[in-house]
């Protein structure tokens, strides 16, 4: 009995200890190779040896880093806002109206989210130039609502579904408009699944590479991701690895921070937009 | 608060038309997704029907001769086959360790919301990073993962993982293994939660071997939201491009339809071209989509009644 139960809970450990090295592994590694200095990257070692910020200096040094998180914050924030902004509008009759073709829009909105990026590039591309927005932030946050908006208004309908009728009766019999009931009664009400598709959301617009690479050019409108994939070195087969490294290292600290933070909340939002969708 | 009336004399609760209603609040939303959505598709199609650059300028109606360009061309079939490879082996492998993932977060034991956030990191990351960091790692002459592999005499001499055709697609499905593994287990764990516990105890009871349990009781139990899961999975893994463009640029023996579409749109102006590859992938992965909603839809409809 104790022997199985030892080699049983050994081998638990050792599943557990080897699913968490191969997720935390390649960020303390990036972490230790940021910190080298110069010659250092070269000799691979998976102990730390040395401590500079150098790498870190260059990021915003030589590169317009600093510019990049700044797009990527503002693209972020955009397109969460006019997100939820949507969403919540369109839950709110998918969940609490019974129409006919409910169901149709619910399905298109489903058949939306499939779409290949790829799929409306060149309409897209098209539709931003014309529009006079190529290069500038306002086409990614366009653009991204293909992304965000069609499993926002699943999850959001979902929520609203499961309050039960009564909640608004009352308020409607007062002589309510439903604009007053979605954002005095029920807003309040859904504000965790707000927070929850609001976090997915930001998730995405952050990380968004290949729309940020097709429809800005300059660097002053490049996002994070795009900046990352572009540091180059001085000559072409040469990158600045410990400068790569530092600049992802930047990137994830936020994601880091939301995920400690936020982390029940993100599950909760990717099964509610995965199982009950 | 007013009590809640019984059915029959609910008060009207609908004081506007409700459908009137319903698609005034639609509208924005379903605004925004034509804009965003509907119409660059429409003119995606179009274009692949026109010989279009993508610097702009007049172009013409071609009918069909970008597709029949497409279905001769090896690199398109070389990209549509790593496309199927890529999605097929990732998200098979994706469940197997995404369900033995599940089940250690289902064990119960200390610290277990700190080794959640750390396995859902991989996830929340840029792929342009994950690629980044893996690209690092794999790098042939500076790579950790070589050197280790030469120290314990795994490999005799370093080995290009991201740069040898014979093993790109191998590294391209490792790494996004590492990246989407952590969605499995979480939508995994999330149906293991729904089993109800006085199973296992009737189980345990019984002398009922666990490995047993899980294949009899357990695997049938969350194979619809496991089915579920892995579609979407698929769906998504079809698309790939950020992975397979960070980490192995256009190498050929990686380079995924997206990819390739990509590739001909931009970088060779083609737009017409370019577009074609891309709604042929649009359509793949609408076929899929619809065959698994009727399947799905026809079994639910046999249950039902």
């Amino acid at each position: 009995m104790t022997v199985r139960w030892l080699l049983a809970r050994g081998g638990f450990l050792l599943v557990l200890g080897g699913f968490l090295f191969y997720a935390v592994f390649p960020f303390y590694y990036a972490l230790i190779s940021s910190l080298e200095s110069g010659s250092g990257l070269f000799e691979p070692s998976v102990l730390p040896r040395s401590a500079t910020i150098g790498n870190y200096a260059a990021v915003f040094g030589e590169q317009p880093f600093a510019r990049s998180i700044l797009n990527s914050f503002m693209v972020a924030v955009g397109t969460v806002a006019a997100t939820l902004f949507l969403a919540a509008l369109a839950a709110y009759a998918l969940g609490r109206i019974r129409f006919r073709g409910r169901r149709g829009v619910l399905f298109t909105v489903l058949t939306i989210s499939m779409f290949p990026q790829v799929a409306v590039l060149s309409g897209m591309f098209e539709l931003i130039r014309a529009l006079g927005l190529y290069d500038t932030l306002p086409s990614l946050m366009l653009s991204y609502l293909i992304l965000t908006l069609p499993f926002s208004i699943w999850v959001l309908t979902a929520f609203m579904r499961e309050l039960p009728d009564e909640i608004e009766e009352a308020a409607i019999l007062d002589g309510a408009s439903r604009l007053t009931v979605l954002t005095r009664i029920l807003a309040p009400l859904i504000a965790p699944a707000l927070v929850t598709t609001g976090l997915l959301a930001l998730i995405i617009a952050w990380n968004e590479f290949l729309f940020a690479l097709t429809f800005t050019l300059s660097a002053e409108a490049r996002t994070v991701p795009v900046a990352i994939a572009l540091i180059s070195g001085s000559t072409q087969h040469e990158l600045p690895w410990g400068i790569i490294m530092a600049a992802s290292v930047i990137v994830t600290v936020p994601l880091l921070i939301i995920v400690l933070l936020f982390q029940g909340r993100i599950v909760s939002g990717l099964t509610a937009g995965a199982i009950k969708g | 608060m007013r009590a809640a009336l019984p059915n029959g004399l609910r008060a009207p609760v609908r004081t506007s038309r409700p459908a009137t209603a319903a698609w005034l609040f639609l509208a924005p939303a379903l605004l925004a997704l034509a804009i965003a959505g509907g119409w660059p598709l429409v003119r995606t199609v179009w274009f692949s029907l026109t010989d279009a650059q993508l610097a702009g300028g007049p172009f013409s109606f071609v009918r069909l001769e970008n597709y029949r360009w497409l279905l001769t061309d090896p690199d398109w079939w070389r990209a549509l086959r790593n496309t199927l490879v890529f999605a097929t082996v990732s998200v098979a492998l994706e469940t197997a360790l995404g369900i033995l993932l599940a089940l250690v977060l289902d064990a119960g034991f200390r610290g277990r919301s700190l080794v959640r956030a750390a396995v859902i990191l991989p996830w929340a990351i840029p792929t342009v990073v994950s690629a980044k960091i893996w690209a690092w790692m794999l790098h042939d002459q500076f790579g950790i993962v070589n050197r280790l592999l030469l120290a314990v005499g795994a490999i005799e001499r370093p080995l290009a993982w991201t740069a040898d055709p014979a093993l790109a697609m191998a590294a391209v499905i490792a790494v996004d293994v590492w990246k989407t593994t952590p969605f499995m287990a979480l939508l995994t764990l999330a149906a293991l939660q729904l089993v109800p516990t006085h199973c296992h105890e009737a189980a345990r009871l019984d002398g009922i071997h666990p490995v047993r349990f899980f294949f009899k009781v357990t695997l049938p139990l969350i194979a619809p939201a496991l089915a579920a899961a892995m579609l979407f999975r698929f769906l998504d893994a079809l698309r790939v491009f950020d992975l397979i463009y960070v980490l192995t640029s256009n190498s050929r023996s990686t380079a995924t339809i997206a990819v390739y579409a990509r590739q001909q749109m931009v970088e060779f102006q083609d737009l017409g071209y370019g577009s074609a590859a891309a709604s042929l992938l649009f359509v793949m992965v609408t076929g899929a989509t619809v065959l698994y909603l009727a399947a799905t839809r026809s079994r639910a409809q046999e249950s039902e009644t």
